[in-house]
């Protein structure tokens, strides 16, 4: 046993030498290894990186939160007509939603809220956002949703039934249009389409994920306000945020929201609802297939360049072998056995492996430093468990590709191999 | 007399070479005591190198015994034959076959290694070994910082340093130059007066003469066995 542990002493000793020794040999080989150990790290880091994006999106979303639409969150393919051709949700339906609540015992739902968006530019003075989500709601609009106020007040009920031009800013359209001081923005002046609006509030920073809705390219006003100057009342489909008693079943609340807006539309029994009621756990099921692909691809990208890597290493530790048969004949005569020559080309080509493996670790590391600096929204989360796994993928391939040209220099004869010029 | 060491009888070793075949031992019969000093001579083709890898245990025999300190060579497994030639077996090769990248000191522990022995041990049995060489001087040298002479004193210290029952040496003056040769043999000597048993192959009757005792070998057989 100790005798084993001195010849694997001596066979790392001998690796470290050899791979110095060829040093650029040992590094071109390495190289397979290398970008397979790449394309497994960022693999793992992405699909890690959009599940911890995820669970903070859907808390973003809302757990307890529903979403009645016309339209699924799901993908709805060829049956897209058949969903166009749904009546619209109109924003009246929260009230009407409200009154079900108030007149249901023991209901499993909290309060409806009206949402009803539309995309606009938005300015202060000379500089401008495109594409903020502008959306229209009431005063509730806090009881269904966690984003916290950083600077000022939501809309107020009389700004609401007034229908006054008041708006509170998301982070980021508040950042652009106030970039020196975002407390200049309180009761400051800021157009859409030509119309002013009173800033009353500001949001905290939520973050976006994924693209999944940048939550902080809002801008929320009265639904009154919004109403007279940009939606047609009749086309345009709002969203009902629904929340969800903590304590409800999920299968209880939709049962609820289904029967009431079942109701609202009177459909007969047997006939199908027309309306989506969406939750954020269908995100979940979306997300799904991104992953699966994620990682088919990855592991395939690396089961090639680790397949091509183990080649590689194959073929230079036979050439290792054949060129240092003398040495292992050298090594019989005094006294080494069989075993103790397989260790040290198995630790030969293990040793490229693991060299490969390091820099590809590091190399990793690099990528996503530099995609985390120009693309921020990209999720990479590199883990310690990542890296150990990386580290024994590329053990496992220097044993695999160690191992035909290792037992071949094992089994060499002594006095043959001493022959060997 | 001396107790035998090595002990070979009716020795064979017959190379298969599928239509031919080649007896390259034809039946020998030899006996080694301690402290021999012995040259094993003959032209190329009479056997030389495949009796110095019998005796080495680097091969084994096809018939007859060879009985190494009493134990049947012909019996034991890789392993065996690995540890035999670990600790009883001291070989020196012609070109020395020291590891080019490793120093003096490592060239000559390497046998411990294989033995198992403790790091701290292997140093100071290696240090020991290369006083006697005469080379404490070079001990931290690289193979290619020194001499031809030197290189082979390095590699009789590795043969010396697990204190083996025989030293074997294969055309050890071969690589050299005579002057150096002959500091070579004379290292031999003293090694023979300290009480080492020595074996040396060669076709120089020059270094013969440095033995006590001369094996001719011709066409696979001994042809002559003589004291000198």
């Amino acid at each position: 046993m100790k005798q084993l542990g001195y010849e694997i002493v001596e066979s790392i000793a001998i690796a470290i030498e050899q791979v110095y020794e060829h040093r650029m040999r040992s590094l071109l080989t390495a190289l397979g290894v290398m970008i397979g150990i790449i394309a497994v790290t960022l693999m793992g880091s992405a699909i890690r990186g959009i599940d911890v994006g995820f669970t903070s999106n859907l808390s973003i979303l809302g757990m307890n939160t529903f979403y009645l639409e016309k339209w699924p969150w799901k993908d709805v393919g060829d049956n897209w007509i058949q969903y166009r051709n749904r009546p619209p949700i109109p924003a009246s339906y929260s009230e009407k939603l409200n009154n079900s609540i108030l007149s249901t015992e023991n209901s499993s739902l909290i309060i409806a809220v009206p949402m009803v968006k539309n995309r606009r530019k938005i300015s202060k003075d000379d500089r401008n956002i495109q594409g903020v989500e502008i959306i229209g709601t009431n005063a509730d609009y806090p009881l269904v949703d966690n984003a916290e106020i950083e600077l000022g007040r939501f809309l107020s009920e009389v700004e609401v039934l007034r229908g006054r031009n008041v708006v509170v800013l998301g982070h980021e359209v508040a950042a652009s249009l106030f970039p020196e001081d975002l407390e200049e923005s309180i009761g400051a002046y800021v157009n859409i389409q030509d119309i002013k609006y009173k800033v009353t509030g500001v949001y905290k920073k939520q973050g976006s994920v994924l693209g999944i809705g940048n939550f902080d390219k809002n801008v929320l006003m009265p639904l009154p306000s919004m109403r007279k100057f940009f939606v047609s009342k009749r086309y345009h489909s709002a969203t009902i945020k629904i929340q969800k008693k903590e304590e409800a079943s999920f299968e209880d609340a939709t049962d609820e929201i289904t029967g009431a807006v079942r109701l609202i539309r009177g459909l007969k029994p047997g006939q199908k609802d027309n309306f989506s009621i969406n939750q954020s756990t269908a995100v979940a099921e979306e997300i799904a297939p991104v992953k699966r692909g994620i990682a088919i691809a990855g592991f395939g990208i690396t089961g090639l360049a680790l397949f091509v890597g183990a080649i590689g290493i194959m073929n230079i530790t036979f050439v290792s072998v054949q060129e240092r048969t003398k040495e292992i004949g050298t090594r019989r005569a005094i006294g080494a056995r069989k075993r103790a020559i397989l260790i040290q080309f198995l630790m030969e080509a293990n040793m490229i492996c693991l060299i490969g493996g390091i820099i590809g670790v590091f190399i990793s590391f690099l990528i996503k430093l530099v995609l985390q600096r120009f693309i921020p929204e990209f999720p990479l989360i590199m883990s310690g468990q990542l890296i150990l796994v990386a580290m024994l993928v590329s053990v496992l391939t220097g044993i695999g590709s160690g191992i035909a040209p290792a037992w071949k220099a094992s089994r060499l004869d002594p006095a043959e191999a001493l022959r060997h010029e | 007399m001396n107790s035998p060491v090595i002990e070979i009888v009716g020795v064979k070793k017959i190379y298969d070479l599928g239509e031919t075949e080649v007896r390259a031992l034809n039946g020998v019969d030899l006996q080694i005591v301690e402290n021999d000093y012995m040259a094993i001579m003959g032209p190329s083709g009479s056997g030389k190198s495949t009796m110095m890898n019998l005796l080495g245990c680097l091969d084994t025999p096809s018939e007859g015994k060879y009985l190494f300190a009493g134990e049947d060579v012909a019996e034991m497994t890789d392993d065996e034959l690995a540890d035999i030639r670990n600790r009883r077996i001291g070989f020196v090769f012609q070109s020395f076959n020291l590891l080019a990248k490793a120093t003096t000191l490592r060239n000559v522990e390497l046998p411990l290694v294989y033995a198992g022995l403790h790091p701290d041990t292997r140093r100071e049995r290696a240090k020991e070994a290369l006083v006697k060489v005469g080379l404490s001087d070079r001990m931290t040298h690289r193979p290619n910082e020194l001499s031809g002479g030197q290189r082979q004193r390095v590699a009789i210290a590795r043969a010396l340093v697990n204190k083996p029952s025989i030293l074997l040496a294969d055309e050890p003056t071969g690589n050299l130059d005579s002057k150096t040769g002959e500091e070579i043999m004379a290292l031999f000597d003293q090694l023979h007066q300290l009480g080492n048993t020595i074996i040396l192959v060669t076709h120089e009757d020059d270094i013969a003469m440095h033995a006590k005792r001369c094996v001719r070998l011709r066409d696979g057989i001994v042809e002559s066995d003589k004291k000198i």
